[in-house]
């Protein structure tokens, strides 16, 4: 069995980070100017490392699917950065930040690596600040601060409800000035297929030019995938419509190990499905927790005539309405972590209290904060997703719906969980690499930080931590002496090898000339996902769910239609490559899933909970992460091999969020 | 609702377009435009035709992907929202709809409904940054910048780079979207000391790259899916005639 190796440095958790940068190998100004990088991704992880790998002197070829860099996912995140800053004076201090996440990570997350996100959160927000990301301030004039889940300090940074936006410019802003000092080569509208291999090192990569059609390869001395998490696997997802693992599982199916796939996250305060021809979800900001309240009716009465549409939410008095959330975790009330939050709405709504046609969704009231703090105060905070709200559903939650008694009673929102970031991803070890050498992975497509769940605001705190001030070291103690290996030349044969396999994976796909189109069996892949390896999993519905994804992988392969041709531009075509990996992500997920006999985080079994159903972990048999290795083609199941996690500077104990 | 979609289709950048006329688009009023698209596009596969080609990613009205003229206006009939967050039930049951692509010099067509915008990438090159590199920055908190100031610039950064503002004028002047960007760090002391030198090099840029001349239309303004306000062209003229100065 292979073994693992997470080159974990020594020394106490708090002086790992500081002993390795002391001690790590580095390459010297004239060497940086000979060595190429890859970086394939813009998000906040692929840009923010692009730019600065081009700052050191590296010369970096910077790859993405859409028109423009400026348009990677990362660009809708809303809510927030954290960081350890302690600007509020509330206590705050990396150590309670490392704490904190290992915690909300349900204690599956490695010690070492937290504790260095923890510590370099701080530079972050300074460097952005520097950049001119125009951040939320006070009156005074200093940075202002809200709170998000699984957190009782206010360390979140935000930008209205456009963080993420307002980041990646900031990055796309040093991303730019690399690209006008030639430093960095900016590849748009280009697809990464495969990772190149040369020696049992990553040597390249083959890209599609998505407008011409046209296969194109890059070599260079080491490669960066940071091209975001597997959430649309599900179909219905919060993310956008061309978030795909297509590089990710390019770099399993090389050999790179997957860890942790079964830690998805599913997001509480998303707006609920409303037809079958929905395309994706919208999130509400995790944000609106601070100051709304999560309920539905106390009596089943209520709930039916919501479901028939008789009554409204504003209809049910105050006495009638069941804030389980507050009701069931008073120390955290309705800042409980995500996959609590969610469970907890499907526990609801699962008793028949939903509140809407279709029985899936709770209320999300700002009565009570309109009461306390004004309707001005309000809107200010929350107007534009209010009006976001309104735009979608044609409610909006600002407008007073009616008064009962002397209670002004507000259009509550109706929100429902939904799948909105994946935890697992490629492993890497400390330094960011995967098990393939020369092969790195930043940002959402790898596991390393968040553990079986992500507390809101730390994925923005991740991307841009491993982007800006982790892999620009780490990458160099791999680079310190590939100077000396001369550049592989592109018309090398293991290149003409990898490239011909990318074409006639096309060809297969488009001569299977079956009857279906892509996004039926993507939307069928969701529903088994979504019914089978959702909020609640068991042995039984996952092993259902792998009969069939099995079938349906079939039904890919054998069933699928493809219009248009293989030159120029063809959408579909793009979209069925992404479709064949995420059925592989789906099984991957299940796989995962079905051999995690425990509770924990985002991964929820249903035969172990606790008598008041709070998840249950098992720590003496699953305390480790779990890796998938490849073995050699879709039908063999892939091997597990664990990392260990070691745990020195904190206790591992239940999750308590009650007091 | 049904609605009927009148679409420019074009093969290729060189191909000669032309519209095609889709009767009977079955749709919902709380479906998206985007959405009764798919749905279009859905039954075009079924029939063995190749879907229509536009661009769209978030659908959430911040990335700024998606585009389309629709109905003689960029994103369409709603104020301060884009395609994507467009409701059918703006329109009406059995209307015809005419969707285009954007039409501006700046912004050839690649496929069908699908431009090209690297030209708003390139004038961002020229120097739409602050320059200094990661790991030297003080303490975030070691300039404090007054909330009013803070505030304009937001305004001006929420800019989505979408393209409709040049989309929108009849010069074809990418003024709006320069400006936001040059206001953005002419309002920020961080972006003072590179605000001459940014100017002089966006705006050669723009006129560069073949967009026309600003002539105080507003169209920019109205049709802006973000509201970004001309004040912002205001202040980047200042900032440019400050540089003319200084040369
Ligand atoms: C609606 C929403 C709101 C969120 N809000 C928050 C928040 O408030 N706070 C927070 O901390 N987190 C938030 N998150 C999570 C966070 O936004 C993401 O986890 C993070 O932005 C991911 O960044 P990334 O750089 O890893 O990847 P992404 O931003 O997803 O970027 C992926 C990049 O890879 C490229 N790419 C993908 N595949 C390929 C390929 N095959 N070839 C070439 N290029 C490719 C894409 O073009 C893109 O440039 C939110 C997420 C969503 C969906
Ligand atoms: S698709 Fe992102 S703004 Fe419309």
């Amino acid at each position: 069995m292979s073994t693992i190796d997470s080159k974990i440095p020594e020394g106490p958790v708090a002086e790992k980070w500081t002993n390795y940068k002391a001690h790590q190998r580095l390459v010297n100004p004239a060497n940086k100017r000979k060595l190429d990088i890859i970086v394939v991704g813009t998000g906040l992880a692929g840009a923010s490392a692009a730019s600065t790998l081009a700052e050191m002197g590296f010369n970096v070829y910077n790859f993405c699917i859409q028109d423009s860099p400026r348009r990677a996912h990362s660009i809708a995140a809303q809510g927030g950065i954290n960081a350890a800053k302690n600007y509020q004076n509330d206590g705050d201090s990396v150590y309670r930040l490392f704490y904190d996440t290992v915690k909300g990570g349900d204690y599956r997350a490695r010690e070492a690596n937290v504790h260095r996100l923890a510590e370099v959160s701080n530079n972050i927000i300074d460097q952005c600040v520097a950049q001119g990301v125009p951040f939320a301030r006070e009156y005074g004039g200093l940075l202002a601060n809200r709170s998000f889940g699984g957190a009782q300090v206010s360390r979140t940074f935000y930008a209205k409800g456009q963080t993420g936006q307002q980041l990646l410019l900031g990055a796309y802003s040093s991303l730019n000035r690399q690209i006008n000092a030639g430093k960095v080569k900016s590849f748009n509208r280009y697809e990464m297929h495969d990772v190149v291999i040369v020696d049992g090192r990553a040597r390249g990569i083959i890209a599609k030019n998505l407008v011409t059609g046209k296969f194109e390869r890059f070599s260079a001395n080491a490669v960066v995938i940071a091209t975001g998490g597997y959430g649309n696997t599900y179909f219905l997802s919060t993310n956008a419509m061309g978030c795909n693992c297509s590089a990710a599982i390019a770099a399993y199916r090389k050999g790179a190990y997957f860890a942790n796939p079964s830690y998805v996250q599913i997001h509480p305060t998303c707006i609920p499905v409303h037809g079958d021809k929905q395309s994706k979800l919208t999130l509400m900001s995790e944000s609106l927790r601070n100051d709304g309240r999560i309920w539905v009716p106390k009596n089943i009465e209520d709930a039916k005539k919501l479901q028939k549409g008789e009554i409204k939410g504003s209809d049910i008095p105050e006495e009638n309405r069941d804030y389980y959330l507050e009701r069931r975790y008073p120390a955290f009330g309705n800042l409980v972590p995500r996959d609590v939050a969610s469970r907890a709405a499907k526990e609801r709504c699962d008793k028949g209290f939903g509140v809407n046609n279709t029985g899936l969704a709770v209320f999300l009231d700002f009565s009570d904060a309109i009461k306390r703090l004004g309707i001005d105060v309000v809107r200010q905070r929350y107007g534009n997703l209010f009006d976001m709200y309104e735009e979608i559903t044609d409610v909006n939650p600002g407008q007073l719906a009616r008064e009962i008694n002397g209670e002004k009673y507000y259009n509550p929102m109706m929100i429902f969980p939904a799948v909105h970031y994946t935890m697992g991803g490629i492993w890497v070890d400390y330094e960011l690499q995967t098990s393939i050498p020369g092969l790195f992975a930043i940002g959402e497509c790898n596991f390393s930080d968040h553990g079986a769940n992500r507390l809101g605001a730390s994925a923005l705190m991740q991307g841009l931590a491993d982007g800006y001030f982790v892999l620009p070291y780490t990458i160099q103690n791999y680079l310190a002496d590939q100077a000396i290996w001369p550049k592989i030349p592109t018309d090398n044969e293991e290149f003409a090898k990898v490239e011909k396999h990318c074409v006639e994976e096309q060809t297969r796909l488009m001569n299977i000339k079956g009857k279906r189109s892509v996004d039926s069996i993507h939307k069928e892949l969701g529903h088994i996902m979504w019914e089978y390896v959702g909020m609640g999993r068991t042995a039984e519905g996952l092993k259902t769910a792998l009969e069939k994804l099995k079938e349906l992988r079939k039904e890919f392969e054998t069933n699928l239609f493809i219009p248009g041709s293989q030159e120029g531009l063809n959408i579909e075509l793009d979209k069925a490559i992404h479709l064949r990996d995420f059925i592989i992500m789906g099984e991957l997920i299940a796989t995962d899933a079905l051999h995690r006999n425990e509770s924990c985080g985002g991964h929820f079994r249903v035969e172990y909970q606790t008598e008041e159903g709070e998840a249950k972990r098992d720590d003496e048999n699953f305390f480790y992460v779990g890796c998938w290795k490849y073995e050699g083609d879709d039908n063999t199941a892939p091997s597990l091999i664990k990392e260990p996690l070691e745990y020195e500077a904190i206790k591992v104990q239940t999750r308590n969020y009650k007091n | 609702m049904k609605v009927t979609l009148k679409v420019w289709r074009q093969a290729n950048a060189k191909a000669k377009g032309e519209f095609v006329t889709y009767k009977d688009v079955e749709t919902t009023p709380d479906t998206s435009f985007l959405e009764t698209l798919d749905i279009l596009n859905e039954s075009l596969v079924e029939r063995g035709e190749e879907p229509i080609t536009f661009d769209h990613d978030c659908r959430e009205g911040i990335c700024g992907m998606c585009s389309l003229y629709i109905n003689g206006h960029p994103h369409g009939p709603a104020t301060k929202a884009t395609t994507c967050q467009l409701y059918m039930r703006r329109f009406k049951d059995g209307e015809t709809i005419t969707v285009e692509p954007w039409r501006s010099a700046g912004f050839p067509v690649i496929k069908d409904l699908m431009v090209d915008r690297s030209a708003y990438d390139k004038i961002q090159q020229a120097g739409g940054y602050v320059s200094f590199n990661c790991g030297g920055a003080p303490d975030a908190n070691a300039l404090p910048i007054s909330k009013e100031k803070a505030d304009l610039a937001m305004d001006a950064a929420t800019c989505i780079g979408c393209g409709a503002c040049a989309a929108a004028c009849k010069n074809g002047s990418a003024m709006l979207f320069v400006s936001a960007k040059i206001s953005q760090f002419a309002l920020l002391p961080q972006g003072r000391p590179e605000a001459a030198r940014r100017a002089r090099a966006m705006v050669a840029k723009m006129d560069e790259l073949g967009f026309g001349n600003c002539t105080n239309t507003r169209a920019c303004e109205a049709e802006c899916p973000k509201g970004i306000s001309i004040t912002n062209i205001a202040r980047m003229n200042r900032e440019f005639l400050k540089a003319k100065f200084k040369d």
